[in-house]
């Protein structure tokens, strides 16, 4: 897309009008700076945000968060609400593969002192404990009918098994659970996929990562979190592993189908859709929520393990390390949401495909302890980088469907960064940060360096001052486990 | 099977694959090479234990070709995922624009066997197609990894 094309709106927000391309239904609005701009007008990402303004029934405008970069079908970073009344759709790739990739953050009474001499010991435990890297399996093995009550259940089913505490779900996007699922939409051979799988990192970009806590941005919103400068947190990023691929997988093939059903024109076929209220729709919607109850399981599970590591390592209970959950988010979801547009309630689907929701202040499907705040937000970044906590605002009520950016959004291809960067060099940079990296690939090590992602200083400074959402604190990692 | 008969594209967040066969039937195999090469290396070296070959029997139906090529690498990488292989040979029984018929070999993945590399989540729809270029068939598959 030429720079020529794109309107600027304010320093934060660009616009592709409607004429860009025949076809779409609203315009584009794209999050970003003007640095930013340029590295996004080198591919595809742009063109995308317009094509998902295709969608039938699409509302207000197709979205970009700052993160955005290229995908497949919806870029990455991409929002998109559709009008259920009026014939707007749900696209599963809109959702992505892996339904419910998300992140939890856990806070600790730690404090850098405290973990100092025993993070060699920590991450190498934890390493051990956690399944990760490529065809890495869990420890849990269930029945069918015991694997439908997770997917029914999602990180309340890991409770009732043990796996965490009551207090943990509060704490957890939909309290770690969608009511709409569905077991009987799923196929065998995503149950096959996901039977060995609960309890897994999963590669690539996954990880779980001990942080320090360097910048305290709001005082007050990090008093009420039991947040402050130096203190030890611990993030972990993963999905509905291979259980969800599936089940998207299963799906789009399904929605290629409506698209002639339904007589839908999409410029791509990734973006293969049904309308809301279609039996196809609902028996996707069925089948997505459980993946996204596989996937709060399965960050339910691993944090289970990882207070259970911090436990044997300082020989005292979780409890007593205040090992609490601050807020685990979806990042790759679709929901049947209430927005206000144009001054009226509407029930909208609302697509994030690698982005996050925002809900502001009051919100009523927050739990009681954030209303006055607003929802937690948790942004990963790189691991030579930072990741941020923020809170979620009224502006982004108002402007992106209560949706914020995910991450800090890759700049290099995999390729390219294996190609360019040698792992050595990237190790001995880490260590001298001060982070220790344990991966089960060495290849990752190259895929994953900071040096091929956007630095997510920059793209949470911008959601900050587009008031998408608020900065509370920021951390940097002390020791990394990547799939 | 070498990497001549496929090439990778760039992707910012993803992997592409551009795969040439001299018919659609070469086409199909370089794909699921290419696929498989990009998930895992076989490792070399003699002395280690030989796991057994197993064989499935794949026959699948699709709109057209493109969308039985997806088709066809969506049921080789899931059946992967399921059963922790490889596969490494393909015996192409039927192949029609809307069908496909195969026999298909695998190796079960052992820390002897593969050095695994990169897990494709799933297969993508997004910009294939499959075109004539030079006498050859071409086709480009956008992995989600």
């Amino acid at each position: 897309m030429c720079k020529g094309r794109l309107e600027k709106i304010d320093d934060q927000r660009w616009r592709i009008p409607m004429d860009y391309k025949p076809g779409m239904r609203v315009e584009g609005i794209v999050y970003t700076n003007e640095k930013l701009l340029q590295g996004l007008l080198k591919d595809k990402a742009l063109e995308q945000v317009a094509n998902a303004a295709f969608l039938p029934g699409i509302i207000k405008y197709s979205l970009a968060m700052p993160d955005i970069h290229w995908g497949y079908g919806f870029p990455i970073g991409g929002v998109v609400a559709t009008d259920i009344d009026k014939g707007g759709v749900i696209s599963p790739g809109g959702v992505g593969f892996d339904i419910n990739c998300g992140v939890r953050l856990l806070s600790t009474g730690l404090f850098y002192e405290d973990v100092k001499n025993k993070l060699e010991d920590l991450i190498n435990n934890l390493y051990h404990n956690i399944p990760a890297g490529v065809g890495s399996k869990g420890q849990i093995r269930l029945k069918l009918a015991d694997e439908k009550k997770l997917l029914t259940k999602g990180a309340a089913w890991a409770v009732e098994n043990g796996y965490g505490v009551k207090e943990d779900l509060e704490a957890t996007e939909e309290y770690g659970r969608m009511k709409e699922a569905d077991p009987d939409q799923i196929s065998k051979r995503a149950y096959e996929r996901g039977r060995e799988q609960s309890g897994t990192l999963g590669s690539g970009n996954h990880f779980l990562e001990i942080q320090k806590i360097d910048t305290i941005f709001d005082e007050k919103v990090s008093r009420q979190l039991n947040l402050s400068k130096g203190q030890i947190t611990v993030m972990i990023h993963t999905g509905s592993r291979g259980f969800g691929h599936q089940v998207c997988s299963d799906y789009i093939k399904l929605m290629l189908e409506c698209l002639r059903k339904y007589q839908i024109e999409v410029p791509d076929r990734q973006l293969a859709c049904a309308p809301v209220s279609s039996p196809e729709a609902r028996a996707y919607l069925g089948a997505m929520n459980c993946a996204a109850n596989y996937a709060w399981c399965n960050r339910q599970i691993l944090m289970h393990i990882t207070r259970g590591v911090f436990e044997k390592c300082f020989r005292t209970s979780w409890e007593k390390l205040q090992m609490n959950l601050v807020y685990d988010v979806a990042h790759n979801m679709a929901k049947i949401e209430r927005h206000v547009i144009d001054g009226q309630q509407k029930q909208v689907c609302v697509h994030r495909k690698g982005a996050t929701r925002a809900f502001g202040p009051g919100h009523p499907e927050l739990p009681s302890r954030y209303k006055a705040i607003g929802q937690p937000v948790i942004i990963p970044g790189d691991m030579g980088r930072n990741s941020y906590l923020l809170v979620g605002t009224q502006k982004a009520m108002d402007e992106t469907f209560g949706s914020t950016c995910h991450g800090a959004g890759r700049v290099k291809s995999r390729s390219q960064a294996i190609k360019t960067l040698d792992q050595r060099d990237i190790l001995r940079q880490l260590q001298e940060k001060g982070i220790r990296v344990r991966t089960a690939s060495k290849q990752t090590i190259c895929e994953e360096a900071p040096q091929a992602y956007k630095d997510v200083n920059e793209i949470v400074d911008i959601v900050h001052n587009a008031g998408i959402a608020r900065r509370v604190c920021r951390m940097r990692p002390l020791a990394v486990i990547k799939g | 099977m070498t990497s001549k008969f496929y090439e990778l594209i760039e992707h910012t967040a993803d992997i592409g694959l551009r795969v040439f066969g001299k018919d659609a039937e070469g086409l199909f195999t370089n794909a699921a090479t290419g696929m498989f090469d990009i998930i895992a290396k076989k490792k070399a070296g003699s002395g280690q234990p030989k796991t057994k070959a197993r064989f499935f029997d794949i026959e699948l139906k699709a709109r057209n070709r493109e969308e039985l090529l997806i088709a066809w690498l969506s049921e080789l990488l899931s059946l992967s995922d399921v059963h922790k292989i490889i596969f490494n040979r393909a015996h192409i029984q039927q192949l029609t624009p809307k069908k496909i018929k195969a026999r298909i070999g695998a190796e079960r993945i052992t820390e002897h066997t593969y050095q695994l590399n990169t897990e494709i989540k799933a297969v993508t729809y997004h910009q294939l197609k499959i075109a004539k270029r030079k006498g050859r068939l071409q086709a480009e598959v956008i992995f989600d990894v």
